[in-house]
């Protein structure tokens, strides 16, 4: 067998224990608490294919998108002035460590004061999870760039448009995805517990709808098609970001 | 104190300064903020009152529960997957994409299984923090230079041996990420399962606060949070520095 063909291997046999420890879970507590992997299935194709789930799915999908422009815009911004000059970049990280490793759920009383409740408040809680690793992480890609290159468009006489297209862009790329990778997956945590109080839209308001009346395999159901979205976005962010690093 | 904590200490305090003047000069209305000085007065008077203490145990206590279980777990788990290359190769995607999966939806099922009490906190805070755990050992385990494995086998160190004296030494550094990441997860996963749906806490005191429009109370417990928070981050950095410089790093 070839290298990667074990390799799809293994990841289905994990993939296949995943499921037998679900199985097990099922047949331990029983349908009450949590449904089989094969009903959970049967119930996500069938939210799917039914006409009222789909609204649901593109207001998660619309502030989850909202939510990353805003992340990556004021991150990028803030990110490049903070990695450009050394001494507030050596000022603010230690602040926003601090800030990244913060419960911000405690804050969402005060997103929902200030934005009341529906899309603006979900969009600003979810940017709120997500600016912070992306500042982070284009700041030490900025802070780290290879002095010579600097020098070398300056020899060669590059403007400033040139020297970002040709040398800024291409020497943070790799490192700026990996931002947006851990952005990615935090700001869409943000907006999934946004949606799980005071909403009425959404992917978490139907986990929290499904809890509320006791239905135990749609809330499984939708829980379901969000991990598989969510890994499956994430994994196309890891291979581009493996394959950007691998490139340098 | 160094310049740069000065610099970050004024900056923390101008922030505070000039939410202060927006809230005192009407420019934001009371019932969205309250003056930092009102939080400090009133969450003054709550520990003081002893209300708190109730709550204050119960968070802590499972927050350090979840840490606990998510360090050892989570290092047993790291350690073993470890010596296992294609097992640790196959994981190595579904680490990386755990925590895009929003699991903080199986907390309302967690309760529905454990019931109305300590348990289904403490398993979202150690889900939340034990993978953080695993793949941070992963990282200190892969990073030992190949040379200090020889080294100890020319002083025929046993397996036990090895493992105590060179291999946790020499990954000290990212194990100790590891459980500063495991803290500040617990505490998230704890706070916010609180919040969502407990029988108290201090999350759970802020999400009553916030339904009873009592603004003050609420603002002075978001406080208490951030100050508690962030004085336990800063305690571990200042332990992590020191390891880092006693290893010569």
């Amino acid at each position: 067998m070839t290298r990667n063909t074990t390799y799809a291997l293994d990841i289905a046999l994990v993939i296949a224990g995943i499921l037998v420890i679900w199985q097990l879970l099922h047949m331990g507590a029983g349908d009450v608490a949590i449904s089989s992997p094969a009903a959970t299935a049967l119930r996500a194709g069938e939210l799917l294919a039914s006409p009222g789930f789909w609204p649901h799915a593109a207001e998660t999908g619309l502030a989850l998108l909202y939510a990353l422009i805003i992340a990556v815009l004021i991150g990028l911004g803030v990110g490049t002035l903070l990695g450009a000059h050394r001494l507030s970049g050596a000022v603010a990280e230690p602040i926003l460590v601090a800030l990244y490793s913060l419960p911000k759920i405690t804050l969402y009383p005060v997103i929902l004061l200030v934005f009341g409740l529906g899309l603006e408040a979900k969009v600003a809680f979810g940017a709120i999870h997500g600016v912070i690793p992306v500042t982070i992480f284009t700041m030490n890609a900025v802070k780290n760039i290879n002095p010579v290159f600097l020098r070398t468009s300056r020899v060669l006489g590059m403007g400033p448009m040139q020297t970002a297209t040709h040398i800024l862009v291409p020497a943070t790329l790799p490192e700026i995805v990996s931002g947006l990778r851990v952005g990615f997956s935090l700001t869409l945590l943000g907006v999934i517990i946004g949606e799980l109080f005071a909403s009425h839209r959404g992917m978490g308001f139907l986990v929290m709808r499904a809890i509320g009346t006791h239905d135990v395999v749609t809330m499984m159901a939708v829980t379901l098609i969000l991990a598989v979205a969510a890994v499956l976005i994430a994994s196309t962010l890891l291979y581009i970001d493996n394959r950007l690093h691998r490139r340098v | 104190m160094t310049r740069l904590a000065w610099i970050r200490l004024a900056i923390v305090f101008a922030a505070f300064a000039v939410l202060e003047w927006l809230v005192q000069s009407g420019r934001i209305s009371t019932h969205t903020m309250i003056p930092p000085t009102a939080m400090v007065t009133e969450l003054w008077a709550l520990l003081a009152s002893g209300e708190l203490t109730g709550d204050l145990v119960q968070t802590l206590s499972n927050v350090a529960i979840a840490c606990l279980l998510s360090v050892t777990v989570g290092f047993a788990t790291g350690a073993g997957v470890h010596a296992v290359p294609r097992l640790r190769r196959a994981l190595d995607p579904f680490l990386t994409t755990y925590y895009a999966v929003p699991f903080f939806v199986f907390y309302p099922l967690l309760v529905f299984i454990f019931g109305m009490n300590n348990l289904p906190m403490i398993a979202i805070g150690f889900m939340f923090a034990v993978v953080a755990m695993i793949i941070n050992t992963l990282n200190g385990l892969d990073k030992i230079p190949r040379v200090y494995a020889k080294v100890a086998r020319m002083h025929q160190m046993g397996r036990l041996a090895t493992a105590l004296r060179v291999q946790i030494p020499a990954a000290m550094p990212n194990l100790f990420t590891g459980l500063k990441l495991s803290v500040a997860y617990s505490f998230i996963g704890v706070i916010a399962a609180e919040f969502i749906l407990a029988p108290g806490g201090l999350g759970y005191a802020i999400s009553f606060a916030y339904d009873n429009f009592d603004n003050e109370t609420m603002y002075a417990l978001m406080l208490f949070i951030l100050v508690l928070v962030t004085a336990i981050n800063m305690t571990l950095h200042s332990i992590e520095q020191r390891l880092l410089r006693r290893q010569g790093l």
